[in-house]
């Protein structure tokens, strides 16, 4: 928990020294029979009442903190997303780091009494390792973890978000002193360059080139140059299904504010922005109240470390337009304007926010600069593919086993996230595509399921890497139908600025939506593939150059099921309605007469205890028989 | 009207006109919305034309020109939240409320924000309401918690869960 004192109270640390000296003071602090209740309030466990659950053991280790005659110290920390959203809310104790997941708040007590205070396990909270049946206690004996590689989110789960303390004993802001106090600018440029870091937020593009080209960069626009240089850091993370820059910055805000202050100094910038998703309110107060601590630390301000160096940061808001998330477009916002992206002949390394030159990242991309100082660049080029270093943050989910944040190393194959640490496709259903890039990606089926994740084999095979949303589809799911949600989405996400995109867009999803609702035309396939080029030329930003990709990645997999929609009238996934019918199984169906009391256009008929019958003519297929059959005699066809 | 709120806010941010949007996010903070009256007057004090504040306001969908209903609902309609059947819930409110998404019930009841994630996947699908959250919602279950709404405002929120609060703010 911060103290309030240690969000309001100077204490300007001035050197590499004083930093180590400080951290050794709280490790003597940290005392040897400590007992630490990490409890998750990531979104997934906070809204399954995790912030209660914190409460609970707050109370409990304040009822028996003091006079209970021993030398334990207990403490109760709120930590960032922990990862195992489908199982939360999840609570580790320390020591042992046992991990109980699906804690309710009459568990609080029990786990108090037996783990924290005993120090004996509660093995009915315990996971349970579906293959072996055995029950598990750490998070290392959990597939889900032990297949992950954590450098981004290596402390997320650990530490306490609102707390620097807890930040600095974690070794924070040692990279910051190491850059600031042995490394000149171009060191660290090099550095980054060749740890292989390439853009988190989808392009891929490489960041010390971007950051190089910014540091060398004279305003070209309209302002003097005066050496002013911006830095902003993108959290707009607007993919739907899309949840790691938010948890990285409720998580472990100071490991993006680090990377950030590492990147000014090497950019020679003075001014930073957070611009943040309308969406993420608990990620601007972390996030503020790191850069109080940040300051009042003298991390943040003038002279940072005793180097020199000055530089702040700011949090900006968005107000809800997804393509705000473009550079172009989120500068536009930053200076107070409709956030409609810009023509980008001339790069925003060199005329970018308020005419400046500016570097973009995304929450992702900071996030790891801390590391790559830290560990050095070439034990983080160590990690990953020739093209692609490093880790990667994907939220995993859908129709999974195990909805989560996962990081994994580049390379692993996109098997081996869904099947061993998402533990496969929920439901036992079979698998039948996984998106990843949000709307800007593509599908990727079950043939091309041994694909390393990697910027470029992603992009080969019709998608992208994106930001790190990957939605695992099942056999229900039409993929005409998801490509029409992603266009439905994009159409109301388009800015409007220019004409390929804004009637692009529409176009094509009405072609998708006669698709869908049984009226396509044979030439429909042809209509879609040129709008699709259209699109692709003469769009004037990523939104809109890549807006066709869910439907030409849809295509090229399954143009089966296109075909099915326009020459049988059929949806293969039964997911379109009036594509498919709905019948009862005579052999299921036990006569209950559920289905005839609910039906709303009276539709079925059948004696008691005789299989009932759906009259074709008059069902409107509005789904009600399904949703009630308690037996699942209702079939789609 | 309240002048000195618009002028204090405009303060704020020393009179930045690039700080256009977070001083109508804290002018929306205290009405709830965005009043006319008022960003005429935050329009003259920027010497920004009123076009412009008209056109952020219409531009970015967390801005809304008119009050919002005693409850606020949010519906995720993410991803995953679609998959697994969203539009049917925001379907079946719509038509038991004759409303649209973005929308406030004629009887000012509540306001039905359809958002693009809120991020909770696992909880899919997702509504919100008044901060708290409801997992695996079907469209009649939806049904059933907005029917149980009173009109007193933002009602069963607890405290802990409020800050997660999608949508506005």
């Amino acid at each position: 928990m911060a103290t309030a004192t240690e969000a309001t109270a100077k204490k300007i640390i001035h050197s590499l020294k004083e930093l180590e000296a400080y951290r050794n003071k709280l490790a003597k602090k940290e005392k040897k029979n400590t007992r630490i209740v990490r409890v998750c309030i990531g979104t997934g466990c906070a809204a399954k009442g995790s912030h209660r659950l914190y409460e609970l053991f707050c109370e409990a280790a304040e009822q028996t903190g003091s006079g209970n005659g021993s030398n334990v110290v207990i403490q109760a920390k709120h930590v960032g997303c922990h990862g195992l959203c489908e199982l939360g809310p999840i609570v580790v104790i320390d020591p042992g780091e046992i991990l109980y997941h699906s804690v309710e708040e009459p568990d609080v007590a029990e786990i108090f009494r037996e783990t924290v205070l005993g120090g004996r396990v509660v093995e009915r909270l315990l996971y349970q390792d579906p293959k072996t049946e055995k029950k598990v206690k750490t998070p290392a004996e959990i597939p889900f973890y032990n297949v992950q590689k954590r450098i981004v989110l290596k402390q997320n789960g650990h530490i306490d978000p609102t707390s620097i303390d807890d930040y600095i004993s974690v070794d924070g802001y040692s990279s910051l002193a190491k850059a600031l106090g042995s490394m000149e600018p171009e060191d660290i440029i090099d550095q980054v360059e060749q740890a292989g870091l390439r853009g988190r937020g989808g392009g891929g593009f490489p960041t010390a080139r971007k950051w190089r080209s910014c540091r060398e960069a004279e305003s070209t626009g309209e302002q003097p140059s005066d050496g002013t240089r911006y830095l902003i850091c993108n959290g707009d993370e607007g993919d739907p299904g899309a949840f790691m820059d938010r948890s990285v910055m409720e998580g472990n805000p100071h490991g993006v504010l680090e990377g950030m202050i590492i990147g000014a100094y090497a950019i020679g910038a003075s001014q930073g922005y957070i611009y943040v998703r309308n969406e993420y309110p608990l990620a601007v107060e972390h996030l503020k109240l790191a850069i109080d601590q940040a300051r009042n630390f003298g991390f943040l301000g003038h002279d940072i470390l005793g180097s020199g160096f000055t530089f702040d940061i700011r949090i900006n808001r968005g107000g809800g337009a997804f393509v705000c998330g473009e550079s172009t477009a989120l500068m536009a916002s930053l200076e107070g304007r409709t956030g409609e992206p810009r023509t980008k002949y001339i790069h925003t390394v060199e005329s970018g926010l308020n005419g400046r030159p500016t570097v973009l990242n995304n929450v992702e991309t900071w996030a790891n600069v801390p590391a790559i100082i830290g560990m050095g660049s070439s034990e983080f080029a160590s990690v990953g593919t020739e093209g692609s270093k490093g880790t990667k943050v994907f939220s995993l989910v859908g129709k999974i086993t195990n909805t989560g944040l996962v990081e994994v190393p580049m390379g692993i194959t996109l098997r081996r996230i869904i099947e061993e640490i998402g533990g496969g496709v929920k439901d036992g259903k079979a698998f039948k595509a996984v998106q990843t890039g949000g709307p800007s990606g593509g599908c990727i089926p079950a043939e091309h399921l041994d694909a390393a994740v990697d910027f470029d084999e992603l992009t080969r095979l019709g998608s992208m890497m994106g930001s790190g949303g990957m939605i695992v589809m099942d056999e229900d799911t039409c993929m005409v139908n998801v490509a029409k949600y992603f266009l439905g989405f994009l159409k109301s996400e388009s800015c409007g600025k220019c004409t390929p995109c804004r009637e692009g867009i529409a176009q094509m999803l009405a072609i998708l939506q006669r698709i869908t609702s049984g009226e396509g035309e044979p030439e429909d396939l042809d209509r879609l593939e040129i709008l699709a080029e259209l699109l692709m030329e003469g769009s004037l930003c990523a939104l809109g150059k890549t807006a066709a990709n869910p439907i030409l990645s849809t295509l090229k997999y399954f143009r089966g099921e296109y075909e099915e929609h326009i020459r049988n009238k059929h949806c293969p996934a039964r997911e379109c309605k009036g594509l498919f019918i709905y019948q009862i199984d005579p052999e299921t169906c036990t006569g209950c007469g559920i289905c005839r009391k609910n039906c709303p256009v009276e539709a079925i008929t059948g004696e008691r205890k005789q299989p009932h019958v759906i009259d074709q003519g008059i069902c409107t297929k509005c789904n009600t028989c399904f949703e009630k059959c308690p037996f699942g005699a209702i079939m789609k066809v | 009207m309240d002048r000195e709120l618009v002028t204090e806010i405009v303060e704020r941010y020393e009179g930045d006109p690039g700080m256009l949007i977070p001083m109508m996010q804290d002018l929306q903070a205290e009405y709830g919305y965005l009043p006319a009256e008022q960003l005429r007057e935050m329009a003259v004090v920027l010497k920004v034309p009123l076009t412009r504040v008209y056109g952020v306001t219409m531009f970015y969908s967390s801005f809304r020109l008119a009050p919002k209903g005693a409850h606020e609902v949010t519906l995720c309609m993410g991803t995953v939240c679609h998959l697994k059947g969203a539009p049917r819930i925001s379907e079946a409110i719509c038509q038991e409320y004759g409303i649209e998404p973005g929308g406030t019930t004629p009887d000012r009841l509540f306001t039905l924000q359809a958002v693009n994630c809120v991020g909770a996947c696992a909880l899919a699908p997702v509504m919100i309401v008044d901060g708290k959250y409801y997992d695996g919602v079907t469209p009649e279950s939806a049904l059933k918690i907005l029917g149980d709404l009173t009109p007193e405002e933002g009602s069963h929120a607890p405290a802990a869960a409020s800050e997660d609060n999608g949508g506005s703010s």
